[in-house]
C-alpha cells in the first residue's frame, strides 16, 4: 500500500518534470533538426540527424548578437541601478520609523497593481521629446522604475533579516549610521542583492510590451524585439527562430540559477509581480 | 570612568502610556549599578537610552558630567554588551573586537597591544581567527565582552548578557563579570530580569517596575527592608509570602483574617485597625513546634539543598523553605512560625512600613 | 519634569530627513516614470490623441467613452478578460498546490526535481509564448497531432486560428509559466506548519486524509486567499502571452481589455481611447479590490 503510494508521488513528480521541460525540449529539438527534416519528421521526438547550422546561421549572418548585447546592455543596467535605488529604499523601510513610512509601502505596492500597460501611452508621449525614444537609456529607465518597487520589498526582507542589534553595536563602537550600513549591513546583505539583481534581471531581459512600442530601429531592439519582428518577416525558419529562442533562454537559465535559493523571498516579496 | 547622572527622564512613544516616568538615578564613578524588573518595566528602555540608542522624551543624561542627550551614540564613549551579543558575523573574532579601535583610527601597534591583552584576559587567544559562527555560546558571550573592553570606554553597559547561555554557563560568566569589573573597576550598568544575577553582581540594586523607580539600595537593603510589596515580592526566591491582616494597635499585633495575633516587636505608628499586609520569607518561616498557626501541605517540592513546602495558611497560598528531611514525608499540615524580627509590614498602599 | 534641552535646529532637520534621503531616489524614479504617467494617461482619456494626427490633442470629453459603450470589439474583450483570468489563476493554483504537495515530502532528488519544475518561471514570457506557438503549429508543433489522435481534435490544426478553442492557447501557455510561482508560495507556507501539529494529530488518530482536512488546509487557506486576489489582478493586466501568440485574434476571440489597450496604442498609434479604456481597466480592478476589501470586512466582522 505504502509502496503504491510512493511510486504514484514519483510517477506525479515525473508528469510534472515532463510538463515543464517538453517546451523547452521542442525549442532545442527544433533548433538542431535540419532543414529538410523539419517536415518530413515533423512530430518525431528527436530527428535522425542533428546539426547546429541554425545557430551558425543566427549568430554570424543575423543581428541576433546584436539584439543580444542589447538585452544584456538593458538588463544589467537596470539590474545594478534598480538593486542600487531598492537597497538604500529598502534599508530606510527596514530600519527607520518614520512619518509618511506607511504612505510609502501603501505607494509602492499600488505600482504593483495598476496595469502598466496603461502607461505605454503617456510613457512613449513624454519620452518622445527627451529623446528617449528608441533608446537604450530611455529603456533602462523605465525599466529601472517598474522594478524599484518589488526590489525594495525585496531588499527590505533581506535587511529585516539582518538583526538590529549589529548596526547598534556598530554605531556604540563609534561608526555613524551610514558606516555601519556601509561596513556591517551590506556586506552582509551581499547574497541579497545578487538575489535582487538576478530578479530584476529576469524581469528585464523578458519584458516586452515597452520594448515594441519605444524602440523602432533594428540597432536598438532588444531581444524580443528583435525575435518578434524576426518571427512575423521570416516565419518559416523554424529552425533559426528556435535557434535563436535557445540564446534568449541561456541568460535567463543562468539567472534562475543564481536566485534559485531565494525564489520563496522573492515571490512573497513581490507576491505582485511574478 | 565617569560618574552618569540620570534627571527626571522620561519616555513615551507619541499617543501612548509612558514607558519611563521621571527617572532620577546618581551612578558613582567605578560603581557595578543592576536595573532589574519584570519585562517591560522599562529597564532596557534606560539602557538604550543611556547609550543613545533611543531619543530622551523629557530630562537630561550626563556622563562624566557632560549632557549627552544630543550625542550621537558613538561621541558617548560607552561600550555595550548585548543580550545576542551583536557580533560582526562577516568578522574575525580580532577583527569583531578592534573594530571600535580602527573607527577610531589607533595606531595598529596600540590595537594589537589591547587585542593581546584583552584576549589573555578572557582566555580567547587560540580563537582570534575564528568567525562567530566558529563559537560556541560562552566563547561568543566572552568576544562580547571584549570587544567592549578593548576600548576602556567611560561606561559598560549590559543588556541582559547572559540570557541566552544556559543555567551552568551562567553562573559561571557572573563570576567572571564580577572578577573583569573589579578588576576594571569601570562603571558599568547591567539590565537583568533575574533578580539572582542583580543580587550577587550589584554594588547597588535599581528595582523598576511600570516604568518607575520602586527601590535603589544595595542587594542586601532591598532584600532586608524592600520598600514596597513589588520589591518584596521581586527579590528573592521563593518569592516572599503574604497574608492580609489589620493592625491592632492595643495589642501591637497584626491580626489576620482567622483573628490569630502576629506581634510585632518594632514600634509602628498606624491607626488601629488600618489594613496591612504581613510578609514573610520562605525561608524564616519555622516549621514545627507547639505554637504558630496550622497550614495545610499541597504539595512536597525536594530541591536537593533544600524542601520547598507549598501550603495553605488561612486559605492564602503560604511557601515554607526548610532543610530538614523529615519534611520530605506527606503530612497533612504543619504549624508554622513567624519570627517578629522577620516580618515584613505594609500598608494599604503597598508601602513599607517602618 | 525638566523637559530635554531643545537640540539644533539642523540636526533636528537631518534626523528627520535621514530615511527621506535614503528612500528619495527610488521614490523620485517611481514618481517620474511611473505616476506622473499615470496622470497624463488618465487626461488622455479625455483628449484626442493620436500619434499619426498632428491636428490631434484637443478636449473632446467624453466621446471617448461614448464610442466604447458602443463598441463591440470591446465587449467581447471584457468577456475574454473575464475567461482569461479566472481560467488561468484556477488552473495555476489547482495544479500548483498540488504540485507543492508533492514536493512537501522529502524524497531523494527532490533537490533537482524543484529546480526543474520551476524552470519555467525563468523562461521570458515572450520566449513562453512562442514556444507554445510554436507548440500549437501543426506544421512545427506535436500538439495538434496528439490532440488529434486523443480525438480531441477532428483534425490536426491550430487551435489559436480556431476563434472557438484559440483562448486555450494562451492559457495553457499562462499555466505552465505560472504554475511555478503558486508552488513556490504554498510550498513555503506548507514547510512552516509546525510538524509537531501533524505528530499531534497523528497520536489523536487523524488518518492522513483527514490531517490535509484538519491542519494543512486551514493552515494554506489564507496564503491561498491572498495569493488568488493578487494573482488575479496580475494575470487579467498580462498580455505578452496574447500578443504574441494570437495577436488578440481570430477575429478578437482572444482580446482582453489589456491586450486591446496595447492593440490600440501601438498597432492604430490612439493614445485617446486607449488610454480611455485603461481607465476603464483601472476602474474595473478597484471595484475588484473593493469587492474583495468589503467581503474580507465582512468575514472579519463574522469571525468576532
Amino acid at each position: 500500500m505504502r509502496a503504491i503510494g510512493t511510486l504514484a508521488h514519483r510517477l506525479a513528480i515525473l508528469v510534472y518534470i515532463a510538463f515543464a521541460l517538453f517546451p523547452l525540449f521542442w525549442l532545442v529539438k527544433v533548433s538542431v533538426t535540419p532543414n529538410d527534416l523539419l517536415y518530413s519528421e515533423g512530430i518525431r521526438l528527436w530527428p535522425s540527424r542533428t546539426t547546429f547550422e541554425h545557430f551558425r546561421f543566427v549568430l554570424a549572418h543575423s543581428d541576433f548578437p546584436l539584439f543580444f548585447r542589447n538585452s544584456l546592455i538593458v538588463s544589467l543596467a537596470t539590474a545594478f541601478a534598480a538593486t542600487t535605488l531598492a537597497g538604500f529604499a529598502g534599508y530606510a523601510l527596514s530600519r527607520f520609523a518614520f512619518r509618511g513610512k506607511l504612505t510609502v509601502s501603501g505607494l509602492l505596492l499600488v505600482t504593483q497593481m495598476f496595469p502598466l500597460v496603461m502607461l505605454v501611452a503617456p510613457i512613449f508621449k513624454l519620452l518622445s521629446p527627451l529623446g528617449l525614444t528608441n533608446s537604450l537609456t530611455g529603456l533602462v529607465v523605465v525599466y529601472v522604475a517598474f522594478n524599484v518597487p518589488f526590489a525594495c520589498f525585496l531588499m527590505q526582507s533581506f535587511f529585516d533579516g539582518i538583526p538590529r542589534d549589529l548596526e547598534e553595536a556598530a554605531m556604540i563602537d563609534g561608526a555613524s549610521r551610514f558606516g555601519a550600513f556601509r561596513q556591517i549591513i551590506l556586506p552582509l546583505t551581499l547574497p541579497g542583492i545578487a538575489a535582487t539583481v538576478g530578479f530584476v534581471f529576469t524581469a528585464a531581459w523578458s519584458e516586452m510590451i515597452f520594448a515594441l512600442m519605444l524602440i523602432s530601429s533594428n540597432e536598438k531592439a532588444t531581444f524580443p524585439v528583435g525575435l518578434l519582428s524576426f518571427v512575423s518577416k521570416f516565419s518559416v525558419d523554424f529552425g533559426q527562430m528556435m535557434a535563436a529562442g535557445v540564446l534568449a533562454l541561456i541568460p535567463a537559465c543562468l539567472f534562475f540559477l543564481l536566485i534559485q535559493r531565494y525564489l520563496v523571498q522573492g515571490l512573497t516579496a513581490g507576491a505582485v509581480k511574478g | 570612568m565617569a560618574t552618569i547622572d540620570i534627571r527626571s527622564v522620561s519616555k513615551a512613544y507619541g499617543g501612548h502610556a509612558p514607558v519611563l516616568t521621571d527617572i532620577d538615578l546618581s551612578i558613582r564613578d567605578g560603581e557595578f549599578i543592576v536595573l532589574v524588573g519584570p519585562s517591560g518595566c522599562g529597564k532596557s528602555t534606560l539602557l538604550r537610552m543611556i547609550a543613545g540608542l533611543e531619543a530622551i522624551s523629557a530630562g537630561t543624561i550626563a556622563i562624566g558630567g557632560r549632557v549627552v542627550n544630543d550625542l550621537a551614540p558613538k561621541a558617548r564613549d560607552i561600550a555595550m554588551v548585548f543580550q545576542s551579543y551583536a557580533l560582526y558575523p562577516h568578522m574575525t573574532v580580532a577583527e569583531n573586537m578592534t573594530y571600535s579601535l580602527r573607527l577610531k583610527k589607533t595606531p595598529r601597534a596600540t590595537v594589537a597591544e589591547k587585542l593581546e591583552a584583552a584576549s589573555r584576559k578572557l582566555g580567547l587567544d587560540a580563537f582570534l581567527a575564528r568567525k562567530p559562527k566558529a563559537l560556541s555560546g560562552g566563547q561568543r558571550q566572552r568576544v562580547a565582552m571584549g570587544r567592549a573592553i578593548v576600548r576602556a570606554p567611560k561606561a559598560f553597559l549590559f543588556d541582559e548578557p547572559l540570557s541566552n547561555l544556559d543555567a551552568r554557563l551562567r553562573e559561571q560568566m557572573r563570576a567572571e563579570i564580577r572578577k573583569l569589573h573589579a578588576g576594571l573597576g569601570a562603571t558599568s550598568i547591567y539590565v537583568t530580569h533575574d533578580q539572582v544575577e542583580a543580587m550577587t553582581l550589584a554594588d547597588r540594586i535599581v528595582a523598576m517596575h511600570g516604568g518607575i523607580i520602586q527601590q535603589v539600595g544595595s542587594p542586601l537593603d532591598l532584600y532586608d527592608r524592600p520598600a514596597n510589596l513589588f520589591v518584596a515580592g521581586f527579590i528573592g526566591s521563593p518569592g516572599m509570602n503574604f497574608l492580609p491582616g489589620r493592625w491592632d494597635a492595643g495589642a501591637r499585633a497584626v491580626r489576620l483574617s482567622d483573628d490569630s495575633a502576629l506581634p510585632v516587636e518594632r514600634a509602628i505608628d498606624l491607626p488601629d485597625g488600618s489594613a496591612v499586609t504581613v510578609g514573610v520569607r520562605p525561608e524564616h518561616v519555622g516549621l514545627g513546634g507547639d505554637g504558630g498557626l496550622a497550614a495545610a501541605v499541597d504539595l512536597v517540592e525536594p530541591t536537593g539543598h533544600g524542601i520547598i513546602l507549598h501550603l495553605r495558611l488561612q486559605d492564602q497560598p503560604f511557601k515554607a523553605l526548610t532543610t530538614d528531611r523529615r519534611y520530605l514525608t506527606p503530612q497533612e499540615s504543619v504549624r508554622v512560625t513567624m519570627p517578629a524580627d522577620r516580618l515584613h509590614l505594609f500598608d494599604g498602599n503597598g508601602d513599607r512600613i517602618a | 519634569m525638566t523637559p530635554a534641552p531643545r537640540r539644533p535646529f539642523l540636526q533636528r532637520l537631518g534626523d528627520r530627513a535621514e530615511p527621506w534621503l535614503y528612500s528619495a531616489p527610488a521614490l523620485i524614479v517611481i514618481t517620474a516614470v511611473m505616476l506622473v504617467p499615470l496622470v497624463v494617461g488618465i487626461s488622455y482619456a479625455f483628449r484626442d490623441v493620436q500619434i499619426l494626427n498632428p491636428f490631434s490633442g484637443g478636449f473632446v470629453g467624453l466621446d471617448h467613452f461614448r464610442a466604447l459603450a458602443g463598441d463591440k470589439a470591446f465587449r467581447v474583450a471584457l468577456v475574454n478578460t473575464f475567461w482569461w483570468t479566472v481560467l488561468t489563476v484556477l488552473i495555476q493554483l489547482l495544479f500548483g498546490l498540488i504540485l507543492a504537495l508533492l514536493l512537501d515530502t522529502p524524497f531523494r532528488g527532490r533537490g533537482i526535481a524543484q529546480a526543474l519544475v520551476f524552470l519555467p518561471w525563468a523562461v521570458p514570457t515572450f520566449l513562453t509564448g512562442l514556444n507554445w506557438a510554436w507548440l500549437f503549429n501543426p506544421t512545427i508543433g506535436p500538439l495538434p497531432h496528439w490532440l488529434h489522435a486523443l480525438g480531441l481534435l477532428a483534425e490536426p490544426s491550430n487551435i489559436l486560428s480556431d476563434p472557438n478553442l484559440a483562448l486555450w492557447g494562451p492559457i495553457t501557455a499562462a499555466v505552465w509559466w505560472g504554475i511555478p510561482f503558486f508552488a513556490i508560495t504554498l510550498l513555503a507556507a506548507l514547510q512552516s506548519i509546525p510538524s509537531d501539529l501533524y505528530e499531534a494529530a497523528a497520536i489523536d488518530g487523524a488518518n492522513p486524509f483527514q490531517r490535509f482536512w484538519s491542519i494543512t488546509l486551514p493552515f494554506l487557506a489564507p496564503v491561498i486567499a491572498i495569493t488568488v486576489l493578487l494573482r488575479t489582478v496580475w494575470v487579467a493586466n498580462f498580455t505578452d502571452l496574447i500578443i504574441v501568440m494570437t495577436g488578440g485574434g481570430p477575429a478578437d476571440r482572444t482580446q482582453t481589455v489589456a491586450s486591446y489597450i496595447f492593440t490600440q496604442a501601438f498597432k492604430r498609434l490612439d493614445f485617446g481611447y486607449a488610454s480611455a479604456i485603461s481607465l476603464v481597466l483601472l476602474f474595473l480592478l478597484l471595484a475588484y479590490a473593493l469587492l474583495i476589501l468589503l467581503l474580507r470586512q465582512r468575514l472579519i466582522d463574522r469571525d468576532k
